[in-house]
């Protein structure tokens, strides 16, 4: 699915630079559910923007389903993140003067879909984050989780390879976070790729791998036995 | 890329951004409004300017008489000047390459009766060119002739407020009308621009009037015209030959300024031109000005937009804009807003000069207006200038890496 080679990233701040990546190797699966951990400023963001194209990196290989990520035109970046991913953030990103439903459809409208064709797609995935009622309220309108699931919604409606999700139960209490987890496993089971930063021990124990990064370099990473969202909720 | 989903997404974004619309709208409208007004008034006040001059010909020149102030060449001041018909005849040979149309005048206060109705004018007699000078519009019967003037003929030639008074609802033409005891016959009405005083004239044949009136060949003034192909330059020498020439004969002083006084439109309408055209400046910066003020004011306003905007544009890219969509949306929008605006400050100006225009008559502003073209011009001008002033941030913004748009701060 994605392979990673010697991956490094520098951040200028002033004069000097900070070096956040030093030399990333990581190859992740199809369908596999993979935890990214770290303290604070270890450079999961970092390395999750880069994997999703939000960012660059400034050394070392990046191949996405086979493509290699390089100097790409902004054209064709836009064409392989509407294509191979979709994002979840932290802080949702939602379009705040757009409904959940056109939220959603959003992305299904770069690709160049007609409009029916949208919304019927875009009820689908709400309905099936359970906010099928929902569909005509503003973000302002939900609370943090359903916000959450309109994103999830809106990241899984052009159907990506790839999904990608940072923090995704950071601005949520426990059991809202639970809920979310169990969903993304719930997707993961039905064969979708998802990587999740986090720094809740809780949540990593929930995917099936787990990396650790620490001073920019890879420290730990292996398979762990996924713990059941849904037992908890 | 300009379908209807493209047009729902620029529609969607103004209406749900009303603030921010309104008051880019605002800027547009405020802008073109004010250019409007501004230049309607600059007009107003040009055309009160021609309007003034309409009555008689711009290319006029009025000699008139009086006592000499200065002794000269042995004769004493206070001497009367009295112009006769030889000196008519003298400007008018002497003359001949420079005057167009020529005529003597002879003013007299007349009381006028026709059946019942009786009323106190203004008489005039004249030459037959002076219809041409005075602009004077025959919409009945004819105007005084040469014939009259050989034959010294009893007609006359009345105001159209003269027959308003006098014949009511009768056709005066062909009538007798009695002025102080003589009856005179009407051979035609006449119309003038000048206003009622023009109208509530009579005019009669110079050489009649010279007859009834003391029997002799004095005349009040002579008016005349320059030839028009006369420059201003040319005319004014015209001008002041003619004055010199006629104290000459009169033996005035030269700088006597009372006894011959020749009047010279051609002064005036220089300084009228040289006021025309300053006025014309003055338009054109306050105009250049106001546009100005709205280029700067959307250029701040697109930057505005741009930067509120910069999150949802790094969201829109991570899902997947490209950069062209993105610089489209907002360029669109922003085009969009400002011909709306810019419309609407046109209707609003035009509707505000139209409204106040006849009450600025007394503020010697005259039928304040400005063409539509000029202010589609202007309108165009903002929307190239809000086009430009956006397009670079708009660019700029598309270009950032999502993830720059996206950092929460
Ligand atoms: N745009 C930037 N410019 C400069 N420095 C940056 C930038 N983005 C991140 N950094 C720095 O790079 C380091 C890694 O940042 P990153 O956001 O990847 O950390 P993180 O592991 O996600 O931390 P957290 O758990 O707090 O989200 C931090 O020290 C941060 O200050
Ligand atoms: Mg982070």
């Amino acid at each position: 699915m994605l392979e990673i080679k010697q991956l490094h990233k520098s951040y200028a701040i002033g004069d000097s630079s900070l070096h956040v990546l030093k030399g990333i190797d990581l190859s992740v699966a199809q369908g596999e559910m993979v935890a990214i951990m770290g303290s604070s400023g270890s450079g999961k963001s970092t390395l999750l923007n880069i994997i999703g194209m939000l960012d660059e990196a400034d050394e070392g290989d990046y191949i996405l389903d086979q493509v290699p990520i390089k100097n790409l035109t902004e054209k064709k970046a836009a064409i392989y993140r509407n294509k191979f991913l979709g994002f979840i953030f932290q802080s949702f990103n939602l379009i705040n003067y757009k409904n959940a439903l056109e939220n959603v459809a959003l992305p299904l409208y770069y690709q160049g879909l007609k409009r029916k064709e949208r919304q019927e797609k875009a009820r689908f995935h709400l309905q099936k984050v359970g906010l099928l009622d929902w569909e005509t309220h503003l973000p302002s309108e939900l609370s943090g989780g359903q916000k959450q699931r309109v994103a999830i919604a809106r990241a899984l409606a052009s159907d990506p390879k790839l999904l990608l999700a940072d923090e995704p139960t950071g601005a949520l209490d426990t059991t809202t976070s639970y809920d979310i987890m169990a969903f993304l496993q719930q997707l993961n089971d039905e064969g979708k790729t998802i990587l999740i930063v986090t720094h809740e021990e809780d949540i990593a124990a929930m995917c099936k791998r787990i990396v650790r990064l620490r001073d920019g370099v890879i420290m730990e990473d292996k398979k762990v036995t996924q713990v059941r969202a849904e037992l908890h909720v | 890329m300009f379908d209807i989903d493209f047009w729902r997404e620029i529609f969607q974004s103004i209406n749900k951004n009303r603030t921010r619309s309104l008051l880019s709208g605002f800027t547009v409208t405020f802008a073109i409004l004010l250019f409007t007004i501004l230049f309607g008034l600059a007009n107003g006040l040009s055309n009160t300017f021609a309007e003034a001059f309409v009555d008689d010909a711009a290319n006029a020149v009025f000699i008139r008489s009086g006592a000499t102030t200065k002794a000269y060449k042995g004769m004493q001041a206070g001497r009367r000047i009295q112009f006769r018909n030889e000196d008519y005849k003298y400007i008018k040979t002497d003359f001949d390459d420079n005057v167009e149309f020529i005529t003597s005048r002879i003013y007299k206060n007349v009381a006028a009766s026709f059946r019942n109705e009786k009323n106190n004018y203004s008489l005039r007699a004249v030459h037959p060119d002076h219809q041409y000078l005075e602009k004077t519009k025959v919409y009945k019967g004819r105007y005084i002739n040469q014939r009259d003037m050989d034959i010294k003929t009893k007609v006359v030639v009345i105001g159209k407020l003269v027959k308003e008074d006098l014949f009511l609802k009768v056709d005066p033409l062909g009538k007798y009308i009695n002025l102080s005891g003589i009856p005179y016959k009407v051979v035609g009405v006449f119309a003038d621009d000048g206003g009622d005083d023009e109208e509530r004239l009579l005019y009669m044949p110079l050489s009649t009037a010279q007859q009834v009136y003391g029997n002799n060949d004095y005349v009040d003034q002579i008016n005349l015209t320059y030839k028009p192909e006369l420059d201003f330059n040319q005319a004014i020498d015209f001008g002041l030959d003619l004055e010199k020439k006629l104290k000459e004969r009169f033996l005035v002083a030269p700088n006597d300024q009372r006894a011959v006084r020749v009047f010279n439109m051609a002064m005036q309408n220089k300084g009228i031109t040289q006021m025309t055209s300053v006025l014309g400046i003055i338009i054109l910066i306050i105009g250049m000005g106001t546009l100005i003020a709205g280029i700067v004011g959307i250029s701040n306003i697109m930057i505005f937009i741009v930067k509120e905007r910069t999150k949802e544009i790094g969201i829109r890219k991570a899902l997947g804009a490209s950069p062209k969509s993105i610089v489209a949306i907002i360029l669109i929008e922003s085009i969009f807003i400002t011909s709306i605006a810019g419309y609407f400050g046109l209707l609003l100006g035009v509707g505000i000069l139209e409204w106040a225009g006849p009450s600025l008559k007394t503020y010697f502003i005259t039928n304040p207006s400005v063409s539509t073209s000029l202010v589609i011009s202007a309108t165009l001008t903002l929307i190239g200038a809000g086009t430009l002033a956006g397009y670079l941030p708009a660019k700029k913004a598309s270009k950032i890496k999502p993830i720059v748009a996206l950092r929460d701060d």
